[in-house]
């Protein structure tokens, strides 16, 4: 038996698909979804094709002995899934949440045991509360799901199929690199990488069976919305001829938004909230909490098609009285689109950018979340920053006049776009904007599964990588740069200018390494020496060696990267001339390396150098 | 729990809906006799006698015979799975919590308030644990041909049965068939008889 393997690591969900290998033939894909084996309640195990991905950690004595047990772990130490995250509605201080987030946010020591988070109203005692860090967080989700297979497939063991695992397109590459890390601890050092947008774009080919070449056309540029529970990440493929064959490129990534379906929830939530106190109706924590609840299920109804003028929404006590404490309400589709629709998605200019309040001083150890929560905003941003994202293809003729670049057709993922009215509202804002512009409407891709694609479209990918299908190319989707300080007379009380020299060019294949720099930096033995690190989305020109005199808008600073130079055979304190080399591994992952001018030596440098 | 005004009505609803669950699944004769009275008598009270007959008539047969020989074996339900249902039904629907709590103060409009909160969960509890579909999908009412041969335990004819099939009659019940039961699995240890633990906020 041999299967290739897709796992998509959610921030709130993980799944795993699995091409069956023997029975598949040709565009007919034997594609399936495990079912995912976790506690849903102390002592009660029950299978699901998703797994939240929230981790509970019990006080010793909060469980019976034993509850926590596993097909394949008696006595596990906390909870993965549907239990943890049903405890931690609780019991919030031992909750483990969106561990991905804090995995891709860079101001985070993501192998510092920091989660649950301390809140800043926490008594002394949470102190106590055991703390895992970002990334064993992933560890734990990817083992289960890891032991959950195996524990299906003895004669398959995941270990030994290929293995796909997903990471949002714009992750930097220090968390790319974290996620590689956490698959090798947990024993699936073998996973290759993939971009959610693009397995969605797979997952999209694969349920066509064979038929996407007729929706998808040479001249193509397909906008994928990625719209989950937490984060929101766009991608534009080109569709473009290469040797008389349809080739799939991906030509842009967008940033990294804290925006997703849980915010809408969150927000919807505190606006019944408020109504309810205004009429002397106060909710307790857990009332808050199925409150959020209730608001999903009402959002869903209300933005569907057909929808009721108002839905109930009802919040039982905690208590087993149930009928004496229930607070009821309507929420009314006036409200949700006035609050959801026009709130996430108002219609704007292309022009128009998201807004960006400046932090507060002292902000709150917490996630950087999106400041604006308008989608479309985020989406205008993006568009237009990317108007020269095909300029490189053959046959994408530049529009003259155009304001953006224009999509011609658009893929939706993730749950909150189940909501046709939703959909409908990014439609008509794309088109607008391309009816502006002079361009004809985008169209939409049907047939996707906005829950499951990504872990589908991994799965598949898994599966023409051993050559039997469509891929897409496109290599990284930045260009990388290091700060490098001009060699100019100090002046007092001013910082010497920082000039950005570039290492990696964008578009670099997977396995395919850069030649190092001529200009070299100066590496101290014995010590560890940090450097600033850039990115570009848009820099697409610049090859390696490419010196920036300025900082500009169109770079974004990265988590800083180092090395500690071993001091065998030098001299403490020495400074060694160095060159930057980079390569990206076949695993995905961008990797630096410092050349040394003599012999053949090369060190590694970490991306991530914080809490080393 | 008396006969009387909405709330007793309701309650009744749960409860012969819950009994009628557990007892069609663990049961097979009280499934019967459900599907019969339900089929034949829809609004009114069942009359006492009939089925009550039916069930002793068979009881003593096998009482005079296990002397000798058993030849009806009767299946004994483990209380587990029917525990761990009723377990579902509280976390997802608190139908424990409804189902126990006084009504006799509550205005039908409170009731149905608590209501929505145990119809939403519990369907959604059984939609996950034992999907169900109608046996017969035409719709109530509907003219009915019943072929020399039909499954008996899936339809139950009532009312004048006499002669032989073909029968025509009409639809007076869709009855209910559980698709699959996909109960949660218990590690070894686990007290099923506790529906839901009491908790101490800290």
């Amino acid at each position: 038996m041999a299967y290739a393997i897709g796992i998509d690591l959610g921030t709130t969900h993980c799944a795993l698909a699995a091409v069956d290998l023997d029975l598949t033939e040709g565009d007919e894909i034997a594609l399936s979804v495990l079912e995912i084996p976790q506690s849903t309640s102390p002592g009660q195990i029950e299978s699901k094709k998703l797994l939240p991905s929230f981790l509970y950690l019990p006080h010793g004595g909060e469980l019976p002995v034993g509850s926590l047990a596993l097909p394949w772990d008696a006595a596990p130490s906390f909870a993965v899934g549907e239990l943890a995250r049903v405890l931690g509605q609780k019991t919030p201080l031992r909750l483990v949440s969106s561990a991905k987030s804090w995995l891709g946010h860079a101001g985070a020591d993501r192998r510092a045991p920091i989660l649950p988070v301390l809140r800043s109203s926490s008594t002394e005692g949470e102190a106590d509360v055991e703390r895992i860090s970002p990334l064993a967080a992933q560890v734990a989700y990817l083992a289960h799901l890891r032991a959950a297979w195996n524990e299906e497939h003895e004669d398959a063991p995941i270990e030994e199929q290929d293995l796909v695992l997903t990471v949002p397109a714009s992750f930097d590459p220090a968390a790319r690199e974290l996620t590689a890390e956490a698959a090798r601890e947990a024993g699936l050092g073998h996973a290759v990488l993939l971009e959610e947008p693009q397995a969605a774009l797979y997952s999209w080919i694969e349920r066509s069976h064979g038929h996407w070449r007729e929706d998808a056309k040479v001249g193509d540029v397909i906008l994928v919305v990625d719209l989950g529970g937490g984060t929101t990440d766009f991608s534009l493929i080109a569709v473009h001829d290469v040797n008389g064959s349809l080739e799939l490129r991906r030509v842009a990534v967008g940033d990294h938004i804290l925006l997703g379906g849980d915010n809408m929830d969150l927000a919807l939530a505190a606006t019944v909230k408020q109504r309810l106190e205004t009429e002397g109706k106060v909710l307790d924590a857990f009332q808050s909490a199925v409150l959020v609840h209730a608001c999903r299920g009402a959002k869903e109804a209300l933005l569907a098609d057909g929808a009721p003028e108002s839905v109930p929404v009802v919040v039982p006590t905690r208590g087993s009285k149930l009928v004496a404490g229930t607070i009821r309400t309507d929420v009314r589709r006036l409200d949700v689109t006035k609050l959801l629709v026009e709130g996430f998605f108002p219609s704007v200019e292309i022009g128009a950018r998201p807004i960006a309040r400046p932090r507060a001083a002292l902000t709150e150890m917490g996630l950087p979340y999106a400041q604006d929560a308008a989608v479309t905003r985020h989406l205008a941003a993006f568009l237009s920053r990317q108007i020269e994202a095909t300029v490189d293809l053959a046959g994408f003729a530049e529009r003259a006049g155009a304001t953006f670049l224009h999509p011609t057709a658009v893929l939706f993922n993730g749950g909150v776009l189940r909501s046709s009215l939703l959909r409908t509202r990014l439609m008509d804002a794309l088109n607008g904007w391309l009816k502006a512009d002079g361009a004809p409407p985008a169209r939409v891709l049907e047939g996707a599964d906005l829950d499951l694609a990504v872990a589908r479209g991994a799965a598949y990918y898994a599966y023409v990588r051993r050559g039997k299908g469509v891929r897409i190319r496109g290599g990284t989707a930045k260009s990388y740069y290091v700060g490098v300080e001009s060699a100019t007379p100090a002046v007092p009380g001013l910082e010497p200018p920082l000039s950005a020299l570039c290492v990696a060019p964008f578009g670099m294949e997977e396995g395919s390494e850069a030649r190092p720099a001529k200009q070299e930096l100066g590496l101290v033995v014995g010590e560890p020496v940090q450097f600033r690190f850039f990115e570009s989305a848009t820099r697409r020109d610049d090859t390696v060696g490419t010196m920036l005199d300025r900082i500009g808008d169109d770079l974004r600073e990265l988590p800083a990267i180092g090395a500690t130079m071993p001091a065998e055979g030098r001299v403490a304190g020495e400074v060694v001339p160095v060159r930057l080399g980079a390569a990206v591994t076949e695993v995905g992952t961008l990797r630096l390396e410092a050349f040394p001018r003599a012999g053949g030596e090369r060190w590694k440098v970490e991306l991530d150098v914080r809490g080393r | 729990m008396s006969e009387t005004a909405a709330p007793g009505f309701i309650t009744r609803l749960f409860l012969l809906s819950w009994v009628a669950f557990f007892r069609t699944l663990f049961d097979g004769e009280f499934a019967a006799g459900v599907v019969r009275l339900r089929a034949g008598l829809s609004a009114l009270p069942p009359p006492r006698d009939e089925p009550k007959a039916k069930q002793t008539k068979p009881d003593k047969k096998t009482d005079t015979k296990t002397e000798k020989k058993r030849d009806v074996v009767l299946r004994e339900a483990g209380p587990e799975p029917a525990l761990q249902l009723l377990a579902l039904l509280q976390r997802e629907g608190r139908f424990v919590d409804f189902i126990e709590e006084d009504m006799s103060s509550f205005s039908d409009a409170e009731i149905g308030g608590a209501a929505r909160v145990v119809h939403d969960g519990c369907k959604k509890a059984l939609a996950e644990h034992m999907p169900l579909e109608p046996v017969r999908t035409e719709n109530e009412g509907a003219s009915i041909t019943l072929e020399k041969g039909f499954d008996a335990s899936r339809v139950r004819v009532t009312g004048n049965v006499t002669g032989d099939p073909p029968y025509r009659g009409s639809l007076a019940h869709r009855g209910w068939r559980v698709t699959e039961v996909r109960l949660p699995k218990m590690v070894e240890g686990h007290d099923a008889k506790i529906i839901a633990p009491a908790e101490v906020e800290l």
